[in-house]
């Protein structure tokens, strides 16, 4: 083969937003992502609920998954990331075992939630929207999730926590340490 | 059937469980079990009683003793003083906020007296996971009235006629969205129960459905009846744990006695309800958003018209009501549209379910007939501010809705009279909050909100929400000037009068509102001056980096 | 059909019921600006530019999706309105880069219009600005994130008229950009480099690839022997870019102006086009005879090639097996050409002006250069070609008209109606005829295969054999016309397949605007140039004749199949190129 035209035939690349800490996604969890798509597949509207429980599956929603849905879907995988892209509940990137919601909205925040987030900064030694260096702890904001009645709450995992004071905070992360 | 003597009514609502009532539940079964008492006294573990300030709370019947604050090692008090000696336990009982007074059965509590329970009627008295419990008190009776005894054209009329607005915050007539779906041609139709409740300070569809799931059940199979639908869907948000286990188990134990499916008590009626899952995103409580997220997209807002009732879900004709308007519906069907238009006022007939959070000392659930004055729902039965501190404001309606100070405290609450004083009912979050609060800084945190949840899709909302939250983020660092404040009230017109879809339109209401009753503190923190609650300064400069950690 | 009767601005319309605000006001000669509005395409109502008052409505209605209602007062121009229109711009702009001066879409811009007409002399809204990488990733389109205004015509464009869906929306709110899966560059999409998004995004942050510079290094290097060939459908539309009206038929001004460049010669991609049309034609003869692939299908578009590469791989067979024009030019150019003029290839530089920017692409694949060069060096589009005019100061219109050299100056109307949807099956139906029947084929025109419809289908009969052609332009057309092959409901023997709508006079590098309308005027002006042709009819081409008896001996010979033909590759979905 003759050199092509090196004016047109280079492959430079846009840094893509998704960057998994795994190169390529191990056949064993795409197994998994597999059934959690034959599982809904004919399900109307089958999208969100298999994006669901991949995230429940595996914790984030790896760049490999994205393509076996789209696949599975019959859908570009363009759309399938505008979708995982909307929600906050998808994540593209691995996060920590636990991840702490922390509610930011007007009635956690008159109750005095900024002083639980600089606690929960402080503990964790990490920022809002990172993730401690062992992988246990991911700090993420969340919109109300309506146990305004206890505010201020977070949400480690699936578990509520309500009616925090920055004392209780180590309290709680003590419970997952 | 078996018989107690005595029912002990833990409250299970999420509020209340997070201060471990599985705990106390054990306790109450270990207890009842070490003094012989297990045939005689049953533990139920309910949805929310409402109280959830004072949570958890236990209630013991026949008395209906209210006891507050309980932990695990009051229960062995509760079972050998109350239970085996028929003595209430003083120090446990709920105390009335002014009064040093204990109150001893709840219908006595102040908090209770100006609430009518209609949605809530069940909820903390009922066993959720229990289908037979919600039958005994009278559940699916009017399902079945409806399919044995009206056509469907009768059940829309009584919907019409008892004058039940949505309840999702819009307040458009039930009975005609329902009216508009059953001339609808085309088949299939769907019936959609919006329980994407987004929301900030809302939480009354999730402790609904928590303690009642099967009332929720039992409307959208009417509602299919009348519309000619017979597939429902529930969309949640995933966030909503105990309610979608409650749900599930809920449908699962409809189905299995023939009260969803096929052929639904023998009328040759089917229904059948799926539960679909939200996964963060505020803006799909927007029913076309949510018709867009269900069908497996972003959730995104679509043109009206067409409306839902004529393309809606797959494009087919859809009924969308909220959770609370349906919880009303099999009430309706039972005690007919005149017992219902007897409650509330003559616009907005029917209760309305608040949810108290802020600086209140009783914040929880509470039920009060539409027209209530803000004023009483905070004073009589919130118990007023705590701490000896000042009102300063109350947002009605979540963070969508405007903020109302002192002299608005007197507005009736129902929709027109609110939205004539400028804020809105909405989905019924009242936020309280006293004079130690900076005006600004809660700008801010409501700014934050929708740069947050804006969709993206329409110019006004997605920049105009951004633009906003530069200008008050500037103004807690002292960096405002007289014209941001001009361009503060531009941007807040703009966003009032242009956006394509709810969300944008009423995300100005709460800056337009903070605008008009406390100018004077944004004018304070101009320039470097100070912030007069002393809020500002000490937040630091650690805040801008919150929109972008989002 | 049912009517409404609304006031505009206290005139009174009769429009039908379905009609929007917008188009009932156009009929009133009222024109309600817009900017992501594309009429049938895009109609979201988001950029909110549109915005007029109905009275009794609480909100300003956006007049692009508002159906016209009876007895609706409408007002287009009130305090309100005119507010409304100009912070909803201010806004947009509040997030945009202020580089107008630098921008490739300087005074061809409609946000930098809007602005313009709104009066908008200062941007009172400060803050943060998306930043994003920019996306030159694709050796033809180039994706500048920031400058995006979220409109989605793009979107539209890829969705619904290619079905390619190479880009959506990706994020949330403040945070959203139109882009390829995983926020990845064009490189790694399924993208086909058409640009159909390039001539509808209204600002420039979806352009060409801008080679100017390496052409105009190749005309002042000495050593450097720099031809160029110009595509079919350029001849009709560098008019446009150089401010004449759409339609214009420039042949002549523009072999004029590219001599006044600087090229040493100009040549004309049509004279391969007439190449093409004989080995394409023999290929057909030969697979009709030989019980080879059918329905064979034309291979002149990159676009679209890579388009079947992607989505229908296993359908490559039924692919003519030739090089585009612009290959096969730029192949003879480096053998045939260079041996005739006794240049070394090595320093003959190809340039190519071409309607397209798959092109540039097209011109990078690894298969197209056999004759051990690059077949083609650089691809220009008609809009960069024109901001080299601009920059040489040339006066286009007022240009004398000239010939093109010999002997890729000599071409028949067969091959300018390549730029046409339908003229490569009319070309080859012209020849078809004459070569297998050895008749004179008197009526040149068929009709049936000429227009704007999406997918046109005739029966032809050529000496007693019936041969079924389908054309088909736009790759959603294509999609359905793969679709019935691949059920074997389709029972052609040649079909052709365009990219573009219109084909390549409405391709993704043509002057901006390209909209319906200019498209049919282009394409009469393609039609107006092949009826004034004295040669119409490939085989007759004096040229080609001559370059088969000089040359490539025969079609399907041996040498073209080294020169002029080429094979196609599988390429895996949602990859890399």
């Amino acid at each position: 083969m003759f050199p092509a035209n090196p004016q047109y035939h280079y492959e430079k690349e846009v840094e893509p937003k998704v960057i998994s800490s795994m190169p390529t996604t191990p056949e064993p969890v795409l197994a998994r992502v597999d059934s959690i798509i034959a599982q809904h597949r004919e399900t109307l509207g089958a999208l969100m609920p298999i994006l669901q429980g991949i995230q429940q599956e595996l914790g984030w929603i790896p760049e490999a998954a994205m393509h076996r849905v789209a696949e599975a879907l019959s859908m570009p995988p363009d759309k399938v990331y505008s979708v995982v892209s909307f929600y906050t509940l998808f994540s593209t990137k691995p996060k920590g075992k636990y991840v702490i919601r922390v509610c930011e909205s007007a009635p956690c925040h008159v109750e005095g939630a900024a002083a639980i987030i600089a606690e929960l900064e402080k503990q964790l030694n990490i920022k809002m929207g990172e993730v401690t260096p062992d992988r246990q702890f991911s700090l993420e904001f969340t919109s109300c999730v309506g146990i305004c009645g206890v505010a201020p709450a977070i949400m480690v995992n699936d578990e509520v926590h309500g009616n925090l004071t920055p004392a209780m905070v180590s309290q709680v992360l003590s419970k997952y340490k | 059937m078996q018989f107690h003597r005595a029912h002990v009514l833990v409250c299970h609502g999420t509020n209340c469980s997070l201060k471990a009532p599985q705990s106390i539940v054990d306790a109450f079964r270990g207890a009842l079990k070490e003094h012989g008492l297990e045939q005689e006294v049953r533990v139920v573990e309910t949805g929310c009683f409402g109280l959830c300030e004072q949570g958890p709370t236990v209630v013991v019947y026949p008395e209906g003793a209210l006891y507050c604050r309980v932990t695990p090692g009051d229960v062995a008090d509760i079972v050998a003083q109350h239970l085996l000696k028929g003595r209430m336990v003083e120090r446990l009982l709920y105390r009335e906020p002014a009064l040093v007074k204990t109150v001893q059965t709840f219908p006595e509590a102040q908090y209770f007296q100006k609430q009518v329970r209609v949605v809530l009627r069940n909820c903390g008295l009922i066993d959720p996971e229990s289908i037979e419990e919600y039958i005994a008190r009278g559940g699916y009776l009017s399902l079945g009235k409806a399919l044995t005894t009206m056509q469907p054209a009768e059940v829309v009329k009584v919907v019409s006629d008892s004058g039940l607005r949505g309840r999702g915050g819009a307040g458009f007539p039930t009975g005609l969205k329902w009216r508009f779906a059953a001339r609808a041609e085309r088949q299939p139709k769907y019936v959609v129960c919006n329980a994407d409740e987004g929301e900030p300070g809302t939480f009354k569809d999730r402790l609904i459905l928590e303690g009642d799931p099967h009332a929720v059940l039992e409307a959208m199979a009417i509602c299919g009846y009348a519309v000619g639908a017979s597939r429902g869907f529930i969309y949640i948000r995933g966030e909503y744990k105990l309610s979608i286990a409650m749900l599930e188990t809920a449908i699962k134990r409809a189905r299995e006695i023939g009260l969803l499916g096929a052929n639904i008590l023998g009328t040759g009626f089917d229904f059948d309800v799926e539960i679909r899952l939200g996964s963060g995103a505020y803006v799909c409580g927007e029913e076309t958003a949510l018709f867009e997220s269900l069908e497996g997209g972003r959730g995104e807002p679509r043109i009206k018209p067409p409306y839902p009732t004529d393309r809606g879900l797959w494009g087919q004709p859809t009924v969308i009501n909220n959770v609370e308007t349906l919880a009303n519906i099999p009430h309706i069907i039972e005690k007919g549209a005149e017992w219902f238009r007897g409650l509330g006022t003559p616009s907005t007939p029917g209760t309305k379910v608040f949810t108290l959070c802020g600086d209140i000392v009783n914040g929880g659930l509470i039920e009060v007939p539409m027209g209530i004055t803000l004023r009483e729902v905070i004073y009589d039965i919130g118990g007023g501010i705590p701490g000896g501190r000042q009102f300063k404001l109350a947002q009605t309606g979540g963070t969508s809705g405007g903020c109302v100070t002192e002299e608005l405290l007197d507005v009736p609450m129902d929709y027109d009279s609110m939205a004539k004083a400028g804020t809105a009912l909405g989905s019924g979050a009242l936020l309280i909050m006293d004079d130690s609060h900076c005006i600004v800084d809660i700008a801010k945190s409501f700014a934050r909100f929708f740069v947050h949840e804006s969709c993206g899709k329409c110019v006004p909302c997605r920049e105009g929400t951004k633009r906003i939250y530069d200008i008050v983020d500037g103004f807690s660092r002292g960096r405002g000037t007289a014209r941001d404040l001009e361009l503060l009230e531009l941007l807040a017109r703009t966003l009032y009068m242009t956006p394509l879809c709810p969300l944008g339109q009423t995300a100005p209401l709460p800056i337009m509102t903070t605008l008009k009753y406390f100018r004077d503190e944004y004018e304070a923190h101009m320039q470097g001056q100070a912030c007069p609650a002393g809020v500002c300064p000490g937040l630091g400069s650690g805040l801008t980096k919150e929109v972008g950690a989002w | 059909m049912a009517t409404v009767t609304l006031t505009i601005d206290r005139h009174k319309v009769t429009v039908e019921q379905g009609t929007t605000i917008l188009e009932a006001a156009r009929e009133a000669g009222i024109n309600i600006p817009t900017l992501c509005y594309l009429k049938d395409l895009n109609v979201l109502g988001s950029c909110r530019v549109c915005l007029v008052e109905v009275k009794g409505a609480r909100n300003l209605q956006a007049a692009c999706v508002t159906p016209a209602g009876e007895g609706m007062e409408v007002t287009t121009n009130s305090p309100p309105v005119r507010q409304a229109r100009k912070t909803a711009l201010e806004l947009i702009l509040s997030d945009h880069p202020y580089e107008c001066l630098t921008c490739i879409r300087s005074t061809n811009c409609e946000l930098q219009a809007l602005a313009e007409s709104f009066g908008i002399r200062r941007v009172r809204f400060e803050g943060e600005r998306v930043q994003k990488p920019l996306d030159d990733s694709s050796p033809s389109i180039v994706r500048n994130a920031e400058k995006c205004v979220l409109c989605r015509r793009c979107v539209a464009v890829c969705e619904k008229v290619q079905t390619v869906k190479a880009i959506a929306p990706q994020n949330r709110g403040f945070a959203t950009v139109i882009a390829p899966a995983f926020e990845a560059g064009l490189a790694r999409a399924d993208c086909v480099f058409c640009g159909q998004c390039t001539l509808v995004c209204p600002t420039g942050a979806l352009h060409e690839k801008d080679d100017i510079h390496l052409v105009w290094a190749a005309l002042a290097d000495p050593k450097k022997h720099v031809v160029v060939q110009t595509a079919p459908a350029t001849r009709v539309s560098v008019g446009e870019g150089m401010g004449m009206a759409p339609g214009s038929i420039v042949t002549g001004q523009l072999v004029a102006a590219l001599r006044r460049l600087g090229f040493d010669r100009v040549f004309d991609t049509d004279f391969t086009a007439d190449l093409t049309i004989m080995e394409e034609g023999y290929e057909l003869i030969h697979r009709i005879e030989t019980g080879g692939k059918l329905p064979m299908i034309t291979s002149c578009s990159p676009g679209w090639i890579k388009y079947i590469e992607h989505f229908y791989p296993e359908l490559l067979e039924h692919l003519s097996t030739c090089k585009s024009p612009q290959q096969m030019f730029g192949a003879l150019a480096k053998t045939y050409y260079a041996q005739k003029a006794g240049i070394d290839p090595a320093d003959v530089y190809v340039v190519s002006i071409m309607p397209c920017t798959a092109k540039k692409f097209e011109a990078g694949r690894d298969e197209m250069s056999s004759s051990g060069y690059a077949d083609v060096d650089v691809v220009l589009t008609t809009r960069e070609l024109c901001r080299m005019f601009k920059e040489a100061g040339l006066d286009f219109a007022g240009l004398p008209e000239e010939e093109y050299d010999a002997p890729f100056g000599i071409t028949t109307g067969a091959a300018a109606i390549f730029g046409a949807t339908g003229g490569v099956m009319e070309a080859a139906l012209r020849t078809a005829y004459e070569v297998l029947t050895g008749k004179t084929l008197e009526a040149l025109d068929f009709e049936t295969v000429r227009g704007l419809e999406g997918i046109k289908e005739a029966t032809v009969d050529v000496g007693g054999l019936p041969v079924r052609v389908a054309v088909a332009h736009t790759l959603g057309n294509a999609r359905k016309v793969m679709e019935r092959i691949r059920s074997g409901e389709a029972d052609y023997h040649f079909i052709e397949i365009m990219c573009c709508p219109g084909g390549c006079i409405g391709g993704g590098g043509q002057p901006i605007p390209t909209d319906l309308e200019i498209r049919a005027k282009r394409i009469k002006a393609i039609y107006d140039v092949d009826s004034k042709m004295t040669l119409r009819k490939s085989h007759e081409n004096p040229a080609v004749q001559e370059l088969y008896r000089d040359f490539l001996e025969k079609p399907l010979g041996h040498k073209s199949h080294e020169l002029l033909h080429t094979h196609y590759v599988q390429r895996k979905r949602h990859q890399n190129m």
